[in-house]
């Protein structure tokens, strides 16, 4: 997994930030359903459920998630979409 | 087995109805079908425009309810109604209106929200939670 966020250069970016438990993971799942399959995507949340949400979700759907940064006050996940 | 979770939505306070918008929303993103019933105060709270208005809080709350309405207010955290309606969006989801309950109250599928797809007594409800993964009474 990549070290630093810039390493990843990504299609398009959501902020979630502020939004709670499930709103990043909905916004994360509309994002992805919006960009073709090898796309990526960034997310930032501030939300804590989603350090385990994010992942599961991505597993469960069958994506990558190509790297988690957490930031001071939020995380950035960076996702390919896969099918 | 159905990969499906039913929740059996009884309460129509604020608080419960935002469980139950999450859990129906995180149960549609991890590829679940979801199907409500809505029954008494729970069917009450799905008349026509009463979400927007609807500021109730359980009694479990006690003297905290209001301290929990003003942080869901200061934090913006989004309807319940709404974050039902973009759950809808994202999976399969089935909300069902519990017959015995509007007739008491005097009411007709217009009536309600127009997220609630139809008219089914309890029978049904129990034939399909019976094939359910997950039943919660909320």
């Amino acid at each position: 997994m990549p070290e630093k966020p810039g390493e990843i250069q990504v299609d398009k970016e959501i902020d979630a930030r502020g939004s709670f438990c499930p709103g990043p993971l909905m916004e994360l799942i509309r994002g992805i359903r919006a960009i073709p399959v090898g796309g990526t995507l960034a997310l930032l949340s501030s939300d804590p459920g989603s350090a385990r949400d994010i992942p599961a979700w991505v597993q469960k759907a069958g994506h990558e998630l190509l790297g988690v940064f957490p930031e001071q006050e939020y995380t950035r996940f960076v996702v390919r979409r896969k099918r | 087995m159905e990969n499906r979770m039913s929740l059996i939505v009884f309460s129509g306070t604020a608080d419960k109805l935002m469980a139950v918008a999450t859990l129906t929303s995180g149960a549609v993103a991890m590829g679940l079908e979801v199907e409500l019933f809505l029954t008494t105060w729970g069917l009450q709270a799905f008349r026509k425009g009463a979400a927007q208005t609807n500021m109730s809080i359980s009694k479990d709350a006690g003297e905290h309810g209001p301290a929990l309405l003003e942080q869901m207010r200061k934090k913006q955290v989004p309807g319940w109604l709404e974050t039902l309606q973009q759950a809808r969006e994202l999976g399969q989801m089935h909300v069902y209106a519990c017959a015995m309950t509007l007739e008491l109250l005097d009411m007709k599928l217009e009536d309600l929200e127009p997220i609630v797809d139809e008219v089914v007594g309890v029978a049904t409800f129990i034939e399909r939670a019976s094939e359910s993964r997950i039943t919660l009474f909320i």
